[in-house]
């Protein structure tokens, strides 16, 4: 540390960088991204609200209204927070370990199926301390078991799990799809008859009527344990290892085959934990395109979330926001003018991450 | 008859797979991920719909449908090069919000969820299977030009030389003048024309625009462009190999043998065995996915 001060700033060594301190600047480079994000879209959404011919405030008004602004949209949006939570963390786990699951949709619509399967098969009068953990498991295991699939072939074989995943959510969906038309469902329905133990209280109070269940807390837990898993143990410290580098990771011992399993696994029994939500809590039954895109906004939910955890949870309560709000809206602009807006989401969020780093980068060197 | 019923409907299920797998091939070999090929097929049969709704005449809709394609290409190119976003993020983003701008505006123009009035198209009306209906499509003929259009493009002209070298080698391709962001920007820009011809096949061969009708085409294009190790002739192959797959399913359907679910899973399944067999022995363009230059 021999700075004198006629020295040009260039050439300082490597000490404490000018500028602002670095938590500030990894805070701003997490934190910007989604803002600017979310700014993109409302603009977004002005645009098309005034095609419509009406006028932006009071339609963002009627949004607010319909989804926070009382107890049954809030029990709405709670609702589908839930089962977004589960498919944000899915994605967002898998991206730590560098793999980009589009998966969730089938992962979640296994989970769902093993679930309700799990509590069809129980006799009726199960207690539910054994009948509730059992679905929980079942669907767990039903999403880990679609996860392992891309998680093998790419160890195994190379194969892109983006294109894998998309593929097995055709496969899966449409296997689903037959046994339950075929042989599992309700004469007349698409879904299979209700479960005899695993259901899961709903909340009562001012959420009557609203789909808001204690699965909620289930979702909470699975963001903590998520947390704890890569931040505090050893095994989730080699996956954001190879999330970050496979090749020092493979170098430092790790072997990246089986990680890449192990973060799939784990990513699809976490999605398929997301149908906890819709078939214990809210319906007692699987119910053939119940995952409807949930699967897919996951991978909105884990990038605005910036693959952190809360931030899952803080974007997932974001993401069924606009799309409970778009019910609420739908009376005067389309509904599917917040699928737009959560496109553009993802897409100002892809764009903004390298931009506001370079930027920053760019401010600390001038700074 | 039944082999001629089976070719006719095999190059009928192809076309499309010829369109988009061209345009990913391309864009590929400039070194951009070809995820948006859904978003691009799915746009161009929407822009197609409208264009062809309004005139009344199938070829203006194809123009539309071409620029629809050509604005989302320019979209993914912008932020995958201009801002060197992740291009697999982008590539989804893109899908997702053409799902939404389409249902959007499918709303806003025919007041429907799910699908659009009849629109005119190329050919005559009634079934379009015959072998007069399908020769009477432009587009039929466009596609199957198009594959050796692209061997010739890819491999005997300066512009091939160029889009290759931009994705093998960018920085080599920058020292010797060639201007790496214009090419790759082309690149995905006819890209995003050609998948969009693909959309745009659908659409008028069906006379009207359905809610996500292009069904995961796009990614099946993008396998087949992986299957074919990123070559215009052997990536069309590998479309027609999956066309047939799927000829073979709906034939299969005809004798309910196998629930249909079973069948119709077939092209997946095959695109799966085609990456997990072939992607271990193939080797991209080396520069793919990098936006750095």
């Amino acid at each position: 540390m021999t700075t004198s001060t006629e020295a040009p700033p260039r050439a300082a060594p490597p000490g404490p960088p000018a500028g602002p301190p670095r938590w500030r600047t990894q805070l701003e480079e997490a934190l910007l991204p989604p803002l600017v994000a979310i700014l993109a879209a409302m603009v977004v959404g002005d645009l098309l609200i005034l095609s419509m011919g009406q006028s932006p405030a009071s339609v963002y008004g009627m949004l607010l209204e319909g989804t926070w602004g009382n107890a049954y949209g809030f029990g709405q949006v709670l609702f589908k927070a839930t089962t977004l939570t589960f498919t944000g963390l899915a994605v967002a786990l898998a991206l730590r370990a560098g793999m980009f699951n589009v998966g969730a949709e089938g992962q979640l619509a296994a989970g769902g199926f093993v679930a309700a399967l799990t509590g069809w098969l129980l006799p009726a009068g199960t207690p539910w301390v054994i009948a509730v953990p059992l679905c929980i498991i079942g669907a767990a295991v039903g999403g880990g078991v679609v996860g392992a699939v891309p998680g093998t072939l790419k160890a195994r074989f190379g194969a892109h799990e983006v294109i894998v995943t998309i593929m097995t959510n055709f496969i899966v969906l449409a296997l689903l799809n037959y046994v339950v038309a075929a042989h599992l469902n309700v004469p007349e329905t698409l879904h299979t008859p209700e479960i005899n133990g695993g259901a899961i209280p709903r909340f009562r109070g001012p959420f009557t009527g609203s789909a808001a269940n204690a699965s909620l807390f289930l979702g909470l837990a699975a963001a903590g344990a998520v947390w704890w898993y890569l931040f505090r143990t050893r095994r989730g410290y080699e996956l954001r290892a190879v999330g970050l580098q496979p090749d020092a990771a493979e170098y430092a011992g790790i072997r990246v085959g089986g990680v890449w399993v192990r973060a799939m696994t784990v990513s699809g029994m976490l999605a398929g934990l997301g149908g906890v939500n819709y078939v214990l809590g809210y319906k007692h039954y699987y119910e053939d395109g119940f995952a409807g895109g949930a699967g897919f906004l996951g991978i909105a939910v884990a990038l605005v979330g910036r693959n952190d955890p809360l931030g899952v949870v803080l974007a997932a309560l974001f993401f069924a926001t606009l799309s409970q709000g778009g019910l609420a809206i739908n009376a005067v602009v389309p509904k599917q003018m917040v699928e737009v807006m959560q496109g553009v989401v993802i897409l100002a969020v892809a764009v903004s991450v390298p931009e506001v780093r370079r930027l920053l980068r760019q401010q600390r060197r001038a700074g | 008859m039944v082999v001629l019923a089976f070719i006719l409907q095999t190059i009928r299920i192809a076309i499309p797979y010829l369109f988009a797998a061209s345009g990913g091939m391309i864009a590929e070999r400039a070194g951009v991920v070809s995820l948006t090929l859904e978003g691009f097929m799915l746009s161009g049969a929407f822009t197609a719909t409208l264009g062809a709704y309004y005139s009344g005449n199938p070829w203006i809709g194809l123009l539309c449908g071409i620029l629809g394609g050509l604005l989302m290409g320019l979209v993914h190119a912008v932020a995958c090069i201009r801002y060197k976003a992740d291009q697999i993020v982008v590539g989804m983003a893109i899908n997702l919000l053409v799902v939404g701008l389409t249902r959007f505006f499918l709303h806003m123009a025919f007041d429907s969820s799910s699908n659009s009035p009849r629109v005119p198209g190329f050919g005559g009306e009634g079934a379009s299977t015959g072998l007069a209906a399908l020769a009477s499509n432009p587009l039929v003929w466009i596609g199957l030009l198009l594959v050796p259009a692209m061997a010739w493009l890819m491999f005997r002209t300066a512009f091939g030389l160029r889009v290759r070298a931009v994705g093998e080698h960018p920085l080599a391709a920058a020292s010797v003048g060639v201007p790496v962001s214009r090419v790759r920007y082309t690149a995905v820009a006819i890209s995003g024309m050609l998948a969009a011809l693909g959309g745009v096949y659908l659409a008028l061969d069906q006379h009207q625009f359905t809610d996500q009708m292009t069904a995961g085409r796009g990614f099946i294009a993008l396998a087949a462009v992986i299957f074919g190790r990123w070559h215009p002739v052997r990536a069309a192959i590998a479309c027609l190999l999956f066309a047939a797959a799927e000829t073979l399913q709906i034939q299969l359907q005809a004798f309910e043998i196998v629930p249909s679910q079973f069948v119709a899973i077939i092209p997946y399944v095959l695109t799966i065995v085609a990456l997990a067999g072939v992607i271990g022995r193939s080797v991209s363009p080396a520069a793919l996915g990098k936006a750095e230059d």
